[in-house]
């Protein structure tokens, strides 16, 4: 089964074409990002954009493209998948009514795909993971606990009461100095920092919920920046920089810790700890949850990166697995900016998606 | 009470006054909050005054507590659950229960915007029609956003938790709201 597959719902405009008749990452026919292709690369990549008319500008030629990667036609296709939401409307306007617009030209089914179910099913086209899953989403734009029991079938363990980790590493390197989005030059800059000099607080250790924080640590890295104020050298950042990504790292791990607890209590069968999201490119990010994997005796994947941070072979993926069942949205679906990812297992399991 | 309007400074001491997201014909009003409390409390007073079509712009450096304030005014009006950071979103809405001023709340956040005129991407004009918007980083949709009913700016006072707001009403907050923010 070959399905195309279209993201747009927030920066990046994306298309891809999955098959199923192969076995890990050769199922991956196209993969086409439009901020990660090489021309752009060259000039230091293109800046995302967020407006519609930018995804619309930039649609039909990543289209053209990833038919002609694949080396097929449209008529090859089985069913057209993009992602429905959540997002901004106008992104997902254009990706849903071009969805819409090829699955009725070439007469084949049209799927409407959660964003986060997307990114929860990831592990399954890289590693296929096996159901359940703890999933941890760890991005920019999300920080949740998922139990993955199925498809379709998503149970929301925890999520951030405020910033996302994602965010809380951008907004850190900017109070640091280093730059806009800054997850990486701080995650390097740690490196030079001297472990202990500054204590910052880990949010939420120890609480009995699932759930994260991350804005009260940012602002105590802001007080640390104004006491240390125009003095403050490239140490006292690398130092800042070491404490704040433990204390995000030490947090992340007790939520996780807990969070395998309780998935392992009510799901025994559990197969793995699966991160997806851009934080899990920090080192120090992974090796503290594959060390927490390992001690509760299961297995700890994090698909590649290029998988973990907005793409449309998830959307492709995704589509796939509810072609199998045999969903099939109407060409009436309204594009969904709001669509909590548990919302989808109120829905009774058999039935095709539809308008909800 | 742990706010109070601090009586000898100029009207026009509000910072970063020069755009046009602040009412021209407003007033201005500076309050001391000497901690987190106050400033939640301040949130708590705004809450029940916003009226459908409102824009409430929210200013301060980054860290000085402008989401922490948005979310205070969410959670009074009797939102539940999480309230994450629309940073990412740029958008996120929630729906309010039958009955009161408001059908929803909006909290947006601009920084992440390219070009004032992306607040185009927000679809406003629908989300205002029966709900209330507050908005970080106003100054980045500028042109494209509708006047601030309000703005908020939150500035650093004397010790790491103490602020000062500056507030900045339009003629609408004549209309019976700013003793209700203020007092």
């Amino acid at each position: 089964m070959k399905i195309l597959g279209i993201e747009t719902s927030c920066d990046e405009t994306a298309v891809a074409v999955v098959d199923d008749m192969a076995e890990g990452a050769d199922r991956l026919k196209a993969n086409i990002v439009l901020s990660q292709i090489e021309d752009h690369r060259k000039f230091g990549g293109v800046v995302p954009e967020i407006a519609a008319r930018a995804h619309l500008r930039h649609l039909p030629g990543l289209l053209d493209d990833a038919l002609a990667e694949a080396g097929i036609t449209l008529d090859d296709i089985d069913a057209v998948a993009a992602t429905g939401g959540p997002g901004l409307i106008g992104g997902v306007m254009v990706g849903v009514t071009m969805a819409k617009g090829l699955a009725l030209a070439a007469d084949k089914p049209f799927i409407a795909v959660n964003h986060l179910e997307a990114h929860a099913l990831t592990a399954r086209l890289t590693d296929d993971a096996a159901f359940p899953y703890l999933l941890l989403l760890v991005s920019g734009g999300h920080c949740q606990l998922v139990l993955v029991e199925a498809l379709g079938r998503y149970t929301l363990y925890g999520t951030t009461h405020d910033d996302a980790v994602g965010e809380a590493f951008d907004k850190t390197a900017k109070l640091l100095g280093l730059g806009y989005p800054g997850g990486p030059a701080l995650e390097r800059m740690a490196e030079k920092g001297a472990p202990g000099r500054f204590a910052l607080p880990a949010p939420m250790v120890g609480r009995p919920d699932l759930d994260f924080s991350f804005s009260g640590l940012k602002t105590a890295v802001r007080t640390q920046v104004q006491k240390l104020g125009d003095a403050i050298t490239d140490q006292d950042r690398a130092d800042l920089a070491h404490a704040f990504q433990t204390a995000a790292v030490t947090s992340l791990a007790d939520r996780t810790k807990r969070a395998l607890d309780r998935a392992l209590r009510e799901a025994p069968d559990l197969t793995a700890l699966v991160v997806a999201g851009g934080v899990a490119a920090n080192k120090t990010v992974r090796d503290g949850l594959s060390a927490i994997a390992e001690k509760q005796g299961v297995a700890f994947l994090a698909p590649p990166m290029a998988l973990c941070t907005d793409n449309a072979a998830m959307v492709a993926w995704a589509g796939l697995e509810k072609a199998r069942r045999g969903d099939r949205d109407a060409l009436d679906f309204k594009p969904r900016p709001r669509w909590p990812l548990d919302s989808l297992t109120q829905r009774h399991p058999n039935k095709g998606q539809g308008e909800n | 009470m742990t706010s109070a309007p601090l009586p000898d400074t100029a009207p026009a001491a509000g910072p970063a006054s020069d755009n046009s997201a602040p009412a021209s014909s407003g007033t201005v009003c500076r309050l001391a909050l000497d901690g987190e409390a106050a400033t939640l409390a301040l949130a708590r007073r705004l809450a029940p005054l916003l009226r459908p079509g409102d824009v409430i712009a929210l200013r301060g450096d980054l860290g000085a507590g402008k989401s922490t304030f948005a979310r205070a005014v969410i959670r009074a009006l009797g939102v539940e659950g999480a309230i994450p950071s629309p940073t990412f979103t740029l958008i996120q809405s929630y729906d309010l229960a039958p009955g009161g001023a408001l059908e929803a709340v909006h909290h947006a956040d601009l920084y992440r915007l390219a070009d004032p005129e992306e607040v185009i991407e927000l679809g406003l004009d629908d989300l205002l029609a029966g709900g209330a918007l507050l908005v970080e980083w106003p100054d980045r949709g500028v042109g494209f956003l509708p006047q601030a009913a309000l703005t908020v700016s939150l500035e650093t006072g004397s010790k790491d938790t103490a602020r000062v707001a500056v507030l900045e009403g339009d003629e609408q907050w004549y209309d019976g709201r700013w003793s209700g923010l203020t007092q």
